[in-house]
This record gives structure tokens, sequence and C-alpha cells, in this order.
């Protein structure tokens, strides 16, 4: 570490130069940060869910509804403690151009099977009572300004009509993953403007315990196989992970894309360091001279490389968090809880050090091994 | 005077190493953009291709996909009736109403997880003719009556029992596979046809999603629009099936085009830097030989010229590189889920020339970015200094 003023006086003599190459070591690990996250985030949707929960659709696919009459079955099934069911409602605000998830829930059973939505007493009060009323997420409310107690309507796309629900409640998820972008209101005054067709697109089941969650899906499909209405149960988990399949690709794409960046980014490194190992031949032959050993050369390069890797690493991966934390970022809704992992920041920080060692390690070795009079012979 | 191009060319190749880690930098840059945009055109283009400027759609009104439409028999023959629907050989007319459901579907090579929203198509036996792009590449149209089913070539390899004569089991019934079709490479390839009338029944009972049919003339789509829109006893809205599509892949086309823009240009700003670093450098190392030109009596626009060429001609090379790399995803099939439609489309990437020549273009620029301050500084050189 007693050469580090030497390093730095070394990286400052071409200051543009070191610059530059910390600048696209920071870009690359900001992109590779944002890349991960990407994958991460999608991975994190598959993993989530309580082990307490079960969501049971229609065996034939989650488009097809179920009874509404089911919810008193599940109930007897024992080992079941609750039951709740939603509708996945399709609705435009406004233009359209700016897309929200819509559900309507039975707001009673629904908010007691997920905790994790944290409404204040009064406004779940005030949403539960009122027939009409909405429930919205917190960040959802920011992005259109929304004030509790005004009125917004939605039109229909699968009911169609206009709706009209008036806000009554904020939520904030205690878990990421499940996103404030939402809009939620009664299924009940859904069944009556449709004239109770008796429908509910999925159902989720608070059970007593996570041993018991194989037995009890078993037990409901076995129970519904032969009725027009055949169920499709597991847990929440397998739900999401379903879910999360669905981008394809898309993970493979992101991670080999990741990949080159992180690649083409070590060629820049390298070559900028190579290129300042190369002009500094004679210095490196002034130095052994006057008794600098070869270790001591080779550390001196490596360290050089490394500050530069390691201030384009905190840049970068630092950069990723603090913006995404500070922007809300979620993909429009699509990426709940985007956010950079410590894991993230774990590889980002490998791959920085790898960096470091490929870029520095070809000049340190031929500053260690230069012999001292040919290259003092040849420069001068 | 300019100076000869073999200068350049030469000088990089003195430099190999370096030139070889530039030019390798900024093929991975173009690569990689000429891989995302070939991802994002191939997405746009398998939508685009799907809907015909001859046909029109019709779907309840409001509904923004064919999902979360619903259309009663009634509307179904009402519009059948239309005199704005062409007439096939037989003088019936080119009309299909359809069932449209997802399905979900386990793919192959994935664990039970790994599902597919697959579209579900029930078509009327005119939907071979109303859709023209639609052809039968292996076995023989369904049966009317029987629980047939034709699979899209895309469907085909990536879900199990999905040959032909193999027997694919949803909505709690077992269905034959007699035929594959192809589609031109739209998103018709990804989805599964039977008969409406067998897929009614065990889906979602007495409803069509959508209408599909041939217009009479296909310059007065505004008419027939009018027409059935203002018919009092329907409740439809209108949609030439072209746009619809094009429509479909709004949503994932434009991040995908999004995305592959942000990456590319960040990359690209990290390979305009190693451009810069490598011709600062060459500038330093020819310090005398710059300083000869000058001497000789190249103008100094000259020797900025020259540099920037030989940037410019690193870059080219890595361009080149880079369109080798990015070819092969060509055909390459992706799929992923269309938000739009919830459904899950298989696709190629399409590397097309034009992409390529932009790859090539977007080299080169990044090449001459890179290279111009370096060759100002070259051009700018005091002779004296520089040759003692």
């Amino acid at each position: 570490m007693k050469f580090l003023p030497l390093v730095l006086a070394n990286l400052g003599r071409h200051k543009r130069r070191t610059i530059l190459t910390i600048t696209s070591v920071a870009l690359a690990l900001f992109l590779f940060a944002s890349l991960q996250t990407v994958v991460t985030t999608i991975a994190a949707g598959a993993n989530f869910g309580s082990a307490h929960r079960l969501v049971s659709t229609h065996a034939t696919g989650i488009v097809f509804p179920l009874p509404i009459a089911y919810a008193n079955r599940f109930q007897a099934v024992p080992g079941v403690q609750g039951v709740t069911w939603a509708n996945w409602f399709g609705g435009r605000y406004g233009d359209g151009k700016r897309f929200f998830a819509t559900f309507a829930i039975d707001p009673k059973s629904y908010l007691e099977i997920y905790p994790e939505m944290v409404v204040p007493a009064d406004q779940k009060e005030a949403f539960i009572r009122e027939r009409t009323a909405a429930l919205v997420g917190k960040h959802l409310m920011e992005t259109f300004g929304w004030k509790i107690g005004q009125n917004v309507t939605l039109q229909g796309t699968i009911f169609p009509g206009d709706w009209t629900f008036t806000i009554r409640g904020v939520y904030v998820p205690t878990d990421p993953q499940i996103g404030d972008d939402v809009l939620m209101f009664h299924h009940d005054y859904m069944e009556e403007r449709l004239n109770r067709p008796g429908i509910a697109g999925w159902y989720v089941l608070k059970i007593d315990s996570p041993d018991h969650a194989a037995t009890i899906a078993k037990r409901i499909d076995e129970q519904f196989k032969n009725s027009s209405s055949p169920t499709k149960t597991g847990t929440e988990q397998a739900f999401n992970a379903s879910f999360a399949t669905m981008w394809g690709n898309v993970s493979l794409l992101m991670g080999t894309i990741g990949l080159a960046v992180v690649f083409a980014i070590l060629l820049v490194t390298a070559n900028a360091m190579m290129m300042g190992a190369r002009e500094r031949t004679r210095e490196v032959a002034v130095l052994k001279t006057i008794g600098f050993g070869d270790r001591a050369l080779f550390g001196i390069v490596m360290l050089e490389a490394g500050v530069i890797a390691i201030t384009g690493a905190v840049i970068g991966l630092g950069g990723a968090k603090l913006l995404y934390k500070a922007t809300h970022f979620s993909g429009g809704g699509f990426l709940p809880g985007f956010d950079v992992k410590p894991s993230t920041l774990v590889v980002g920080s490998v791959v920085a050090i790898g960096l470091m060692l490929a870029s520095g390690l070809v000049p340190a070795v031929r500053a260690a091994r230069l012999p001292v009079v040919t290259a003092l012979r040849q420069v001068a | 005077m300019k100076i000869p191009f073999m200068y350049n060319a030469r000088s990089a190749l003195q430099r190999p190493v370096s030139t070889a880690f530039t030019a390798v930098g900024i093929a991975l840059v173009v690569a990689v953009f000429i891989g995302m945009l070939a991802l994002a055109n191939g997405f746009r283009a398998a939508l685009a291709r799907t809907g015909s400027d001859n046909n029109a759609l019709v779907l309840r009104r409001g509904a923004d996909s064919e999902l979360s439409s619903g259309i009663d028999r009634e509307t179904a023959n009402l519009v059948a009736s239309s005199p704005h629907v062409a007439l096939a050989a037989d003088g019936r007319p080119l009309v299909s109403p359809e069932v449209y459901v997802l399905v979900p579907l386990v793919r192959l090579g994935g664990d039970s997880n790994a599902i597919g929203n697959v579209v579900v198509r029930g078509i009327s036996e005119k939907a071979w003719d109303v859709r023209a792009n639609v052809r039968v590449v292996e076995g023989r149209r369904p049966v009317s009556g029987r629980s047939e089913i034709c699979a899209g070539t895309k469907i085909v390899g990536r879900y199990p029992h999905t040959a032909i004569g193999d027997q694919i089991r949803f909505a709690g019934r077992n269905w034959d596979v007699v035929c594959h079709f192809s589609a031109g490479g739209s998103a018709f390839e990804s989805e599964i046809w039977g008969e409406n009338e067998q897929f009614m029944p065990v889906f979602r009972g007495e409803a069509f999603q959508s209408i599909s049919f041939r217009l009479k003339d296909a310059a007065a789509f505004e008419d027939a629009k009018r027409a059935l829109e203002g018919d009092k006893r329907l409740q439809v809205d209108v949609h030439r099936e072209s746009t619809f599509y094009v429509e479909q892949s709004r949503l994932l086309g434009n991040i995908l085009q999004f995305l592959a823009i942000v990456i590319t240009s960040i990359m690209a700003v990290g390979a305009i830097f190693g451009a810069v670093n490598t011709m600062y450098a060459a500038v330093a190392g020819r310090t005398p030989e710059i300083a000869v030109l000058l001497t000789l009596g190249f103008h100094p626009r000259s020797v900025l010229a020259s540099f920037l060429v030989e940037s410019a001609l690193i870059a080219a090379i890595g361009g080149l590189l880079g369109c080798l790399l990015a070819l092969p995803v060509n055909g390459f099939v992706a799929s992923t889920t269309n938000w739009s439609s919830f459904s899950e489309i298989a696709f190629n990437f399409r590397v097309t020339p034009g992409l390529l020549l932009a790859g090539m273009i977007f080299a080169v620029v990044m090449g001459v970015l890179g290279g111009f301050f370096p060759a100002r500084r070259a051009a700018k050189m005091p002779v004296v200094q520089a040759l003692r």
C-alpha cells in the first residue's frame, strides 16, 4: 500500500485515459447490474409466495372462471383456514397509455389472507364498508396524483361499460413482490353489475401448515375432478413460478447480453492498461535500477489496474443501486420490486476483480520480467 | 493532397493487439445491437404478418383483445350476411366466427412449471380461405364434427404430443393432431386450430370471441366498419385485421426496441472510449512520423482525415466482425408472452440486410467519434517540437 501515491501519480499522468477507462468500467458494471436485476427480479417473482397459501384455478386455464359457490366447499376442506377469491378486471384508465392491473376482490377475506398489504385501520374499514370503494397501491396513487375520496372511472375491456370507484384506501406492501401498482375493488359490486354470473377468477386458500399443502391440494382437485369446472390447486409459489416462465427466453437473453457487455469492457480496460505499461517501459527500467524489486513492480501495475476497476465498480454498481431505488423503477409494473440485490453487487464486484486481474496481469508480468539493460538501451 | 490509405492500414497492423482489442470491443457492441433489434424486428414482423389488409376483425364493443371479447351466434349470423363480406366460389360468405382461448401447456424441456399460454382457436371451415397466408404443410385439415386439431409449425417440437397421429390433451379431452400448418412466419404459427363447434361446448359455452371475414372490397373497409358499427342490433367494433395485430405488438415491440437502444448506447459509449484511448496512443506513438508528414507538405486537414480513416477502418473491421457474430442468430426461435394478449408467441430473430447495414454504419460512427479528438491533436501538432 505504500506504493499507492506512486500508483495514483501514474494514473494522474494520463488523466483523460484514466477517466475514460474508469467511466467505461462504471458503465459496463451499471449495465451488468441492471440486466442481472431483471433476471433476479423475475426469479424473485417466481420464488415469491407464502408457504401458508394455496392458489386454485380452473384446470383448463387461468382464463376460465370457477363458480363462486366453490368458496364454501373449499372452506369445508380440513386444514383450510381461510378462503378468498379475486377476478382479473381488464380496465382502461384515461387514454390507456399507462397500464395497471385491476382486481375485483372479496375485501374482508382478501386483506386477511394477505397481511403483507398494509392499510390503515380507518381506511380499511371505509373500503370494506362501501360497495363502490377502491383500494389503490401507493405507487399507483402517486403516479396519477390521486387523492383519497376521489372518484376514478375505468372502461371495462372484458366487462364493458364505465366503472366508477371511490378511492377509500391506500395500501403499502411489506413485500415488494406484491406490487403497489394495482387497483382493487369489491368483487360483489362486479357481480351485481353483471347480473350475478357467480364467477371467481381464482381462489386463494390459507392453510394450517405448509406440510399439508400437497395433501390439501390433491384433495381439492379430486373433489372437483368430475365436475364441469375442475380445479388445479398448488402452492402460491408454484403459481407465481409458472407466471415467471411466461417470460420465456428473456432471462437467458439478458444474461447473454450481460456477458457480452462485460467482455467488451474487459477489452477496453486491458487495452488501456497495456498502453499505459508500454509507454512506461523506460520508467520501469529506471525503477528497477534504483532498487525496486520485481515483485514490487508487479504489485504496482496490478494496483493500478485495481484502482481503475474498483473505482469503476463503485460508481457503476452503486449508481445502479441508487438510481433504481430513487426512481422506483418497476418496468411499467411488470417487474415489481425491481431492486439491485446484494448478491448482484457481490457478483459485480467479483467481475471487477476479475477485470483487474485480466487487464493487469500481462502488463504486470511484463514489468516484473523486464530486463533492465535492454529496456534502457532500447528506448534511449 | 491525400495521405495514401495503405499508410493507415499498415499503421493499424503495426499495433495488432491494440487494434484487435478495439475492433473486438466494437464488434461486440454491434453484435448486441443487431441481435436485440433482430429480436424486436422478429416479434413485430410476426404480428404484422398475422393480419391481412383484406380482412376485417369483429370484436365486442370496447374489447381490446380477442381474449376479452365475446360475440353471440345472432351477431355472427348478422355479420355473415353483411353485403361487405366477400363470397367464396361456392357462393357462401368468407367468414369465420372464432372461439379464442388460452390453454396452459407444459413446454418440452422445462420443469412442470414451465408453461406457455397457447392460443387455441376454434375456426369455421372457411377460415382456411379467409386467412390467405395459412397453409397446411403436412397432414389433412380437421374434419368437421371430430375432435381433431391442426398445430402451428412453431408449436410442433416445442410442446409434447404435437406430431401428426399423436393425441394432445387439454380442456379435459384428447385431441387428435391431424395436420401442421404454416402461416408465413406470423403469430398464427404459435396457435392450435380446431373446429369452433367442437371447442365451444368444452370452453366457454355458446359464444364466439371474434369474427374474421374477407372484405368484398379492401378499399371499402371504412364503409364496412361504419355499416356494422352503426347497426343497432350489433354491439361491435370492427378493426382492419392488419392494424389490429400490429397494435397488439406495440407494447412489447416498443419495450424490446427501447431496451435495444438503451443497452447498445451505453455499450457504445464504452466502445468509443476504447477507440479514443487507442487512437490517442497511436497519435502519441507516431509523433515524429506525423511531424515528417507535415514537413513533407501534407496539409493538416489531410492528417486529420488520415487518422479519422484509420479509426473508422478499425471500427469497420469491428463492425464486420460484429455482423458475422450476429448472423447466426437469424432464424433462432425465441418465445415470450405477448402481454397485450397474454398469449405465448414464438418468433424468429430476423437479421435483415438493412439491419446489418445499420450495424456497419453504427460501427463507423463509433470509430469516427472515437477518432476525432486524437486526429485533431495530430493535425494541430507543432512540427518543430514534434521533430525534436
